[in-house]
């Protein structure tokens, strides 16, 4: 059998393509008659010395990839598989892998030390394998220092697998131990000290306890900061790597040690290889990243006393830092602007000297200013560009206030740059500086605009001519024109723009029609653009924003005229199909409504017939899109959309399945919602289907999570648009809101991104529990939802004890009280009396400083006083 | 361990401008939401204030219907609470339970939409009954009402067994067939689940809940003390070209008797119904042509009719259709009463037809029918019967229609391989 193994293993890697598909299916079909068999081959495999090294490492990654997977559900079954093993199987491989991690191969003992991590991942929530940490750790003391070094790696992998809460404290401080060890610069090999240091990467997690303790905390930073000044470059960038992780993990923790990392990223920065100069840059922009988390969840003003509070540690090193990052910006690569991948020392300089700004605000301007007054007209034009993207960094950030005179000094050059500047990269990062400028400093709420009577018309001339240069120029060019429709956003009725108008539209369907418009995301960037002028546009231009209609309705019926295509050109044209929809959705909204509405309408039928056809081309984004358009276009037709049902629903009901491209099933939740809306009780012919595909939905654990939310709330919609009719639904909606509710009412506190998803979840199911009593209201059937009310009112109260509901659920929350008492009247009073939903909660909204939420508080009093009256 | 990659967004946006559309749409349509939420709420209080001021409302009579809640307050199908039903005894329970099965009708021409709009099973051979759990037992009654099996299985309320899943009055109705060989239910659709009725959900709907439901009771395990009897969803094709094939000639674990077919839109029905259809062939069934007592086929076709008032002889569809009339001196002769199911040969001059509506029947009189049946036959199964004998419907036929529609189906641009 174990030959046979090495050679279906070495068989599976062949080119001959015949020959590696009959391996594979060999390998699968032993799999599926023996997966205990199989994976102990596997594992002897892995393990024999005398194999083929190609062979044992294909065994150890099959191997890996039985005991783990992307999809969550797939994962799951394969852990059920290997929990269901029997005790000898497992043994025997746990046994073997360890023997592995001896191996003199340094591929096949990295590939033992990622499968050990994987079954501990496994089995150490189980309480299963308990001796696996005392023996990885019994090898650290062992003399090859290959086994050292492969020990190392697993323990790494496997905090990175592991939850720390499984593992006991004192095993914790051994591994730690263990590594910090092998970092030391005592440690005289350095693959050794190299494993270490990225095992203690993926430790770091586990050393919340470690952190906290000084001496313990002091050891560990010594050691990761001696590790950065290694002769051996994987070393320092690895300890760097570390720091990155620290700066996030253990913000907290720094203060003692922030000038001496100061002078260790600033070393590195200058002086040392790119690698490590990217990741010592990388740990002032995770700074940064934190204290902008910090002080835009506190406003600057800490209280209290278990939140981290701000230690200003980016503006303590401005003097230092800001000189530092201005060198970086000089450093750039010549094609950078072009290569979609690029990321050097200069681009991530500039992106860190943006955070720098964000995190100090106007502290950094006198920092940066003298660098770009001096290097703004220098021949060479890598000063220049430096100089102007230095510019462009410190806009977000510092107030309006103080940046309003330099930016209005600077336009006019900027502008002069935009056509004059013979250098590409110039020019692209102008552009990009000036839609920064429209971004930040441009828009209702800024006091003194920028943009002027004076200056308007040579700012548009000027963009408009930009957007005919260099695919990148013209897509940044694109950029700002974006921006500067945006600040018109809510100007009233008479936008600036207007006078324009036609000639931007114009222009920006030249560019999306340029040859080379694929090109730099060119085309994109000019339907975002186009998108964006006709969202903020004005009665004054509707009509030609009706004249658009017709054009992107051709623009999309060529792409769906069916030559033969290439693969390549396929997905060209189903970008540009998502594109052309998404702009019809945008100009539906724009003129779906009166007094443009009857017009638009008239081609309501033919925009149908071709999304209806763009369904066809089974492409996940111009499918998005294009029901993105239909819920647009279904809440402007109303009723009469019910004509385009019977064609319609196949596709409905297609997106409700597409549980793999979770986007599409999500956005056609939305569109279910807006169609029940449109067509209240003349949906119900569809209701069945659509209900039972919903169902199916949330039993799946396929679909992504994020899509169950907005079901619940679809529910919500159904009844409201079907009333008593949603009778039928009840038995099988009414426990699955029950147990999500159930579920939600007291799964917070893990994260703020659990946090987030349990409020959105309970959203959902309030809002379904408000659809489904209003459309019940009146009802002779009302009756059938009083054995609900008690759960309901229980889950109320929960989650107002819980105390983490955000505002959107305490209105909702508050909503469906006042439904509850409204529907059910009289026959709940006493459970409602008996709620704290009632008194506390009642109170506290009535209270609140949110208008809605006080809105919906008193409608509740209302109903509630009622109820309690009768 | 490779070294982390990190990369931030460089002179981009960090939203594009699709997540924005989506955001946006997000946003009209959870603003849409709570307009239309605000309008409801208007709505009811001006009507609630309107009401409490008339007070017409007695709240007694609102309490009283209250307790009947959970026990399915449904239309006239299903009003009538199976537990009640199943307190009833002999005759009169017989009678109730024989009423509540859905009746396929025989499939004399192939339906539209085939592929479309039906689901395709192969029938397991064996005696077609209804199996209610309920109060901690397991009951199951053949097409006429009668008790076939007494038992505790793992069905919801199915047995007295604590920690039994859930409450204690919840109860379950299944559409089964017991396949004697194997001792296994069958269960071929699901009219009540844990108390819920889904006699008003589509096919689409109680397949998809039977399958996902019915296993997770433990019902489909072998037997064992709590369980006598396994149970088995039977599996469903959609009825297009490879599930017809599926069906007429995979292997099941069961015996054939025919094809059902059932239409994804219909609600179950009981009594006939043109939206579920058998058909059969010698090939997938042992009986095509009904056998008489003995078990062997009979030279002529026998069929079964109710006597009505005035000798007139009815199929047992809704409405009956008439067959023929008995000479009232006959009928005074003989004995027989209205409501008597009577047994007839056709003769040698057949049924007669004209443009595919049943004309007229050349009958010969047998005698009264056994006492076990319950029903006369269907117009659908007679004329089945009767093709199977001169010019049966083949499952070739079955498929070309098939093969019709999808051809109707593609779009015009699609080029033929052959």
């Amino acid at each position: 059998m174990s030959m046979e193994v090495t050679q279906l293993l070495i068989n599976a890697q062949s080119i001959d393509g015949t020959v590696r598909k009959h391996a594979e299916e060999s390998l699968k079909q032993f799999q599926e008659q023996n997966l205990a068999g199989f994976l102990l081959s596997l594992a002897g495999e892995l393990a024999n010395d005398e194999k083929p090294v190609d062979s044992r490492k294909l065994a150890g990654l099959v191997l890996k990839n039985a005991l783990d997977a992307k999809e969550q559900h797939r994962k799951y079954e394969l852990v059920q598989r290997w929990l269901a093993l029997d005790m000898s199987t497992k043994s025997q491989i746990r046994a073997f892998l360890l023997k592995t991690l001896s191996s003199p191969v340094p591929d096949v003992r990295s590939t033992a030390s990622q499968v050990i991590a994987k079954v501990a991942g496994i089995e150490l929530p189980q309480k299963q394998w308990p001796e696996l940490i005392v023996s990885l750790l019994s090898n650290i003391h062992q003399l090859p220092a290959h086994v050292k070094q492969a020990t190392l790696e697993t323990l790494g992998y496997l905090c990175e697998e592991v939850s720390p809460d499984v593992v006991e404290q004192e095993h914790v401080n051994k591994i730690l131990t263990a590594v910090v060890q092998g970092m030391n610069a005592a440690e005289g090999n350095n693959d050794v000290r190299l494993a270490a240091t990225r095992a203690l990467y993926m430790a770091l997690g586990f050393a919340q306890a470690n952190f906290n303790n000084d001496m313990e905390r002091d050891y560990i930073m010594r050691v990761v900061c001696e590790a950065t000044l290694s002769p051996e470059v994987k070393i320092r960038q690895a300890a760097f790597e570390c720091l990155v992780s620290i700066a996030s993990t253990y913000y907290e923790k720094l203060a003692h040690y922030i000038q001496d990392i100061f002078n260790i990223t600033a070393k590195a920065v200058r002086e040392d290889d790119e690698s490590v100069a990217l990741q010592a840059i990388e740990f002032w922009s995770s700074i940064c990243d934190e204290e902008i988390d910090i002080l835009e969840e506190y406003g600057g003003e800490f209280a209290g006393d278990s939140d981290v509070p701000c230690f200003y540690f980016t503006k303590q090193a401005l003097p230092g830092l800001v000189p530092l990052l201005l060198e970086t910006l000089l450093k750039q690569e010549e094609d950078q602007d072009l290569d979609e991948g690029a990321w050097n020392i200069a681009m991530a300089g500039g992106t860190c000297l943006g955070l720098v700004a964000k995190a100090v605000g106007d502290d950094i301007v006198p920092h940066v200013m003298p660098f770009i007054e001096e290097k703004i007209s220098k021949p060479d034009w890598r000063e220049r560009e430096a100089a102007t993207y230095a510019f462009g960094s410190i806009l977000e950030g510092p107030s309006a206030d103080r940046l309003m005179a330099i930016v209005n000094a600077a336009l006019t050059f900027m502008l002069n740059a935009l056509t004059n500047d013979p250098s590409n990269h110039v020019k692209d990062t102008t552009a990009w500086t000036l839609g920064r400028i429209f971004e930040f400093l441009h828009g209702s709420t800024i006091e003194t605009p920028i943009i002027t009577q004076a200056n308007c018309q040579q700012i548009i001339t000027v963009l408009i001519q930009t957007m005919k240069d260099a695919p990148n120029v013209a897509e940044k060019a694109c950029g700002a024109l974006y921006f500067l429709a945006q600040g018109y956003e809510d100007i009233g009725p008479n936008s600036p723009l207007t006078p324009y108008f036609q000639e931007i539209i114009q222009s920006l369907l030249s560019v999306a029609h340029r040859e080379d418009a694929t090109e730099s995301r060119l085309r994109t960037a000019a339907y975002e653009a186009l998108n964006e002028v006709v969202r903020c546009s004005t009665d004054e231009t509707s009509t030609m924003v009706l004249q658009l209609v017709p054009v992107i309705m051709l623009e999309l019926h060529n792409t769906l005229e069916g030559e033969k295509l290439s693969m390549d050109e396929r997905e060209k044209q189903n970008e540009l199909q998502g594109l052309l929809c998404g702009c019809l959705q945008v100009i539906i909204q724009k003129l779906g409504s009166e007094p443009t509405k009857y017009m638009f309408m008239q081609s309501a039928d033919q925009m149908m017939g071709l999304f209806l056809r763009v369904f066809g081309c089974r492409s996940a984004t111009a499918h998005e899109e294009a029901m993105l358009a239909i819920g647009a276009l279904a809440y402007a037709a109303g009723p009469d959309f019910a004509k385009y049902m019977p064609e319609f629903y196949k596709y409905l009901e297609m997106g409700l399945q597409n549980f793999e491209e979770y986007q599409v099933c999500a956005v056609t939740v939305g569109v279910v919602g807006d169609i029940c809306r449109a067509l209240e009780d003349k949906v119900l012919p569809y209701c069945d289907g659509i209900m039972t595909q919903l169902l199916k939905d949330l039993s799946s654990n396929q679909l992504h999570r994020s899509v169950k939310p907005p079901i619940f709330s679809c529910f919500g919609d159904i009844a409201l648009a079907i009333g008593e009719d949603f009778e039928k639904y009840l038995r099988y909606s009414m426990p699955m809101l029950q147990s999500a509710a159930e579920l939600s009412a007291h799964s917070s506190g893990a994260d703020d991104e659990m946090t987030e998803y349990t409020n959105s979840l309970r959203n959902g199911i309030l809002e379904a529990y408000s659809g489904i009593f209003q459309g019940f209201k009146n009802s002779p059937k009302t009756q059938l939802l009083i054995p609900f009310a008690p759960h309901i009112l229980q889950f109320l109260d929960s989650i107002y004890m819980e105390k983490d509901m955000d505002e959107v659920v305490m209105k909702t929350a508050i909503g469906v009280l006042g439904d509850l008492a409204d529907t059910l009247g009289s026959h709940v009073g006493g459970l409602i009396q008996q709620s704290v939903s009632s008194k506390e909660f009642l109170n506290e909204c009535l209270s609140s400083d949110d208008h809605t939420i006080k809105e919906a508080a008193e409608w509740a009093k209302h109903a509630i006083t009622r109820a309690i009256s009768v | 361990m490779a070294p982390h990659e990190i990369r931030r967004p460089f002179k981009r946006r960090p939203i594009s401008d699709q997540q924005k559309r989506r955001e946006l749409s997000l946003l009209r349509q959870s603003q849409h939401r709570s307009d239309a939420q605000q309008r409801a709420r208007n709505l009811a209080s001006s009507v609630i204030s309107l009401q409490s001021s008339s007070s017409d409302v007695d709240p007694e009579i609102l309490f009283e219907a209250v307790p009947e809640l959970d026990e399915g307050t449904e239309s006239e199908s299903s009003s009538f609470d199976v537990r009640q039903a199943s307190r009833l005894r002999g005759p009169e329970a017989r009678k109730w339970f024989a009423r509540q099965l859905m009746l396929p009708e025989w499939m004399i021409d192939v339906p539209d939409n085939l592929s479309r709009d039906w689901y395709v099973l192969a029938r397991p051979a064996g005696k077609r009954c209804f199996v209610v759990s309920s109060d901690g037992t397991t009951v199951s009654r053949v097409r006429n009402g009668s008790i076939l099996h007494h038992f505790p299985s793992a069905l919801p309320g199915g047995a007295r067994k604590k920690g039994a899943s859930g409450p204690a009055n919840s109860y379950s109705i299944l559409d089964c067939i017991f396949h004697e060989f194997d001792q296994t239910y069958y269960v071929i659709d699901m009219v009540c689940w844990r108390g819920y009725s889904l006699y008003e959900c589509t096919a689409e709907f109680r397949f998809f809940w039977l399958q996902s439901k019915l296993a997770e009771t433990g019902a489909c395990d072998p037997p064992s003390f709590y369980h006598k009897f396994r149970f088995s969803a039977v599996p469903f094709y959609n009825c297009d070209q490879t599930g017809l094939h599926s069906a007429y000639t995979g292997s099941l674990p069961y015996v054939k008797d025919g094809l059902l077919f059932y239409n994804k839109h219909a609600h179950y029905h009981t009594g006939n119904t043109p939206l579920v259809l058998i058909w059969k062939d010698e090939s997938c069934s042992q009986y095509v042509i009904d056998t008489d007592n003995n078990g062997e086929v009979p030279n002529q076709q026998h069929i079964v009719l109710e006597l009505q008032e005035e000798g007139k002889l009815v199929t047992s569809d809704d409405p009956p259709v008439p067959f023929s009339c008995l000479n009232a001196d006959f009928v005074k002769q003989s004995g027989l009463l209205s409501g008597s199911l009577i047994r007839f040969a056709i003769g040698d001059g057949g049924l007669n037809c004209v443009d595919g509506r049943f004309e007229k029947a050349d009958l010969q009189y047998i005698g009264v029918s056994n006492r076990a049946r319950a029903f006369a036959d269907s117009y659908s199964k007679i004329m089945f019967q009767y093709m199977a004998r001169h010019s049966p419907l083949k499952v070739e036929d079955l498929a070309s229609t098939i093969s019709h529609e999808n051809q109707q189906d593609k779009t015009p641009e699609v080029e033929m391989s052959d």
